[in-house]
């Protein structure tokens, strides 16, 4: 499994779709996916790929983790496991 | 209908370990919060919190005591000894039989459930000292206030999260004035700056690594703190039957449920307990000068607060002051209500508002006066204190000037 497999993956279950319905280009909000939601997946891939996510649920926008949308958060991710490699 | 005053206060917290001490400290703006001081504090991010510093529990509880006595359980008793001393009050025969402790806390004795796992899990001990149980459970501290005090009428802990102190102390003023109960002994506590406590914040990703900057544009949090406050409530006539010094009257308070979201605060359901308050007081919004806010310097809880005040107050929001003393001594969670109602006291009693400290950068969606980073001189007759809890549960107390 790619990490983006995996990361769709962990989004699809919070969002109790099929990872074959999720979209790159969907946001979270579209997925209906809460703050809850939200840091349940940050948690679920930080154990998945065994790094550290800076989220800050108060300043998104400065975290240095964009979670604009599927694509996005993929592209972290990936980053992320490349940095800790 | 019965009067309810505040005979008596007492806390120990980040600020101070007693009243004239934390009242000084919010006079001038004193930040509590640092460093943490705890064991593995290395495998934290979060590293900073309103902690009780230079306490030795060794100094004021024997050993049996301390045997027996949680962190949380300690915090109490100490704040419970000034508020008793501070009344004057000796609870002996009838008003003794229905007098009672009704304390607010939320996570119970987390230093002995974090200490004790550990043993078990970590150290792979399969012994575990015998009074784990009676020194971790939420009741501890208001069952050894009431044996200390010699307190024997209805005695509970209430536990709803950031709310708990107000909702216990919400709890005892009802009782007193519908003539249940003559005094009361009231507040709450809490102590979880421990691993697993810290740790369990963590997870949620709303803690600040650096500040608690309520109403500030840039807040990026909350910040935890410890400690208690404790209080004796009592009723008007009693009180000055025996010539006790009252601090402030409680003259209303109400609570309500969001019913909506377990951690995402609700407008509505902030805005109906404030006015809830109003009304049980019998004062209308002009009357009200301060208001010590929830603020938990969240980007969740400070607009919405925010919001909420402004449709209760309309056009009367930009009158008011308020503040969140939690920027000095961080939220104490099941505590909080109860020492931030010693900045309400402060206000109504001696004439000066507490600042919310931090304050760097407005944020239009907090536009209000948050008395920022100074303390101010004002006359205040009638002062709010909200809290807001994770459950959706929001219990605002009234108190006026006497």
């Amino acid at each position: 499994m790619t990490v983006k497999d995996k990361v769709i993956a962990i989004i699809a279950e919070q969002a109790v779709l099929e990872p074959s319905d999720i979209s790159e280009d969907q946001t979270l909000e579209d997925l209906g996916i809460d703050s809850l939601g939200l840091v349940e997946a940050i948690f679920a891939i930080e154990e998945a790929f065994d790094i550290q996510v800076p989220f800050n649920a108060n300043e998104p926008e400065k975290s240095g983790f964009d979670i604009s949308s599927v694509r996005s958060i993929i592209g972290e991710v990936e980053a992320l496991v490349k940095a800790q490699a | 209908m019965r009067r309810v005053v505040i005979t008596g206060a007492g806390t120990i917290n980040a600020l101070g370990h007693s009243v004239p001490a934390t009242l000084e400290a919010m006079r001038e703006g004193r930040c509590g919060i640092g460093e943490l001081d705890i064991r593995d504090v290395d495998r934290l991010s979060i590293r900073i919190g309103g902690q009780v510093h230079d306490f030795h529990a060794e100094e004021v509880f024997n050993r049996q005591q301390i045997a027996l006595y949680d962190r949380f359980t300690q915090f109490t008793l100490i704040a419970a000894r000034e508020a008793v001393a501070q009344a004057g009050i000796e609870f002996s025969g009838e008003l003794a039989a229905r007098a009672g402790v009704v304390l607010g806390n939320s996570g119970g004795g987390m230093n002995t459930l974090d200490a004790n796992y550990r043993t078990v899990y970590e150290d792979g001990k399969n012994r575990v000292h015998p009074f784990v149980v009676p020194k971790l459970m939420n009741n501890a501290a208001a069952g050894h206030v009431s044996m200390e005090f010699n307190l024997k009428g209805p005695s509970f802990t209430v536990s709803t999260a950031c709310a708990s102190s107000n909702h216990a102390m919400a709890q005892a003023f009802a009782m007193i004035r519908s003539g249940m109960s003559d005094a009361m002994v009231t507040g709450g506590s809490e102590s979880m700056l421990c691993f697993g406590g810290v740790k369990a914040w963590e997870g949620l990703r709303v803690m600040s690594k650096d500040a608690c900057r309520p109403f500030s544009a840039n807040r990026n949090g909350m910040v935890q703190g410890e400690g208690a406050g404790v209080f004796v409530f009592e009723e008007f006539e009693h009180a000055r039957a025996r010539g006790a010094e009252v601090l402030a009257e409680v003259i209303g308070f109400a609570m309500s449920s969001d019913a909506a979201d377990i951690v995402m605060p609700s407008k509505q359901g902030a805005a109906r307990a404030i006015a809830g308050a109003l009304k049980d007081a019998r004062v209308d919004a002009r009357d009200v000068q301060y208001i010590n806010a929830h603020g938990t310097g969240t980007a969740a809880n400070d607009k919405t607060e925010c919001a909420a005040v402004a449709d209760v107050f309309g056009p009367q929001a930009d009158a008011l002051m308020i503040s969140s003393t939690k920027s000095m001594h961080g939220h104490c969670i099941g505590g909080t209500g109860a020492v931030e109602l010693l900045a309400c006291i402060m206000a109504l009693r001696d004439g000066v508002v507490a600042p919310t400290i931090g304050y760097e950068e407005p944020d239009p969606e907090c536009a209000l006066d948050v008395v920022p980073n100074e303390a101010r001189d004002a006359r205040v007759e009638v002062a709010l204190s909200n809290a807001f809890a994770f459950g959706g549960m929001n219990a605002v107390l009234a108190l006026r000037r006497v």
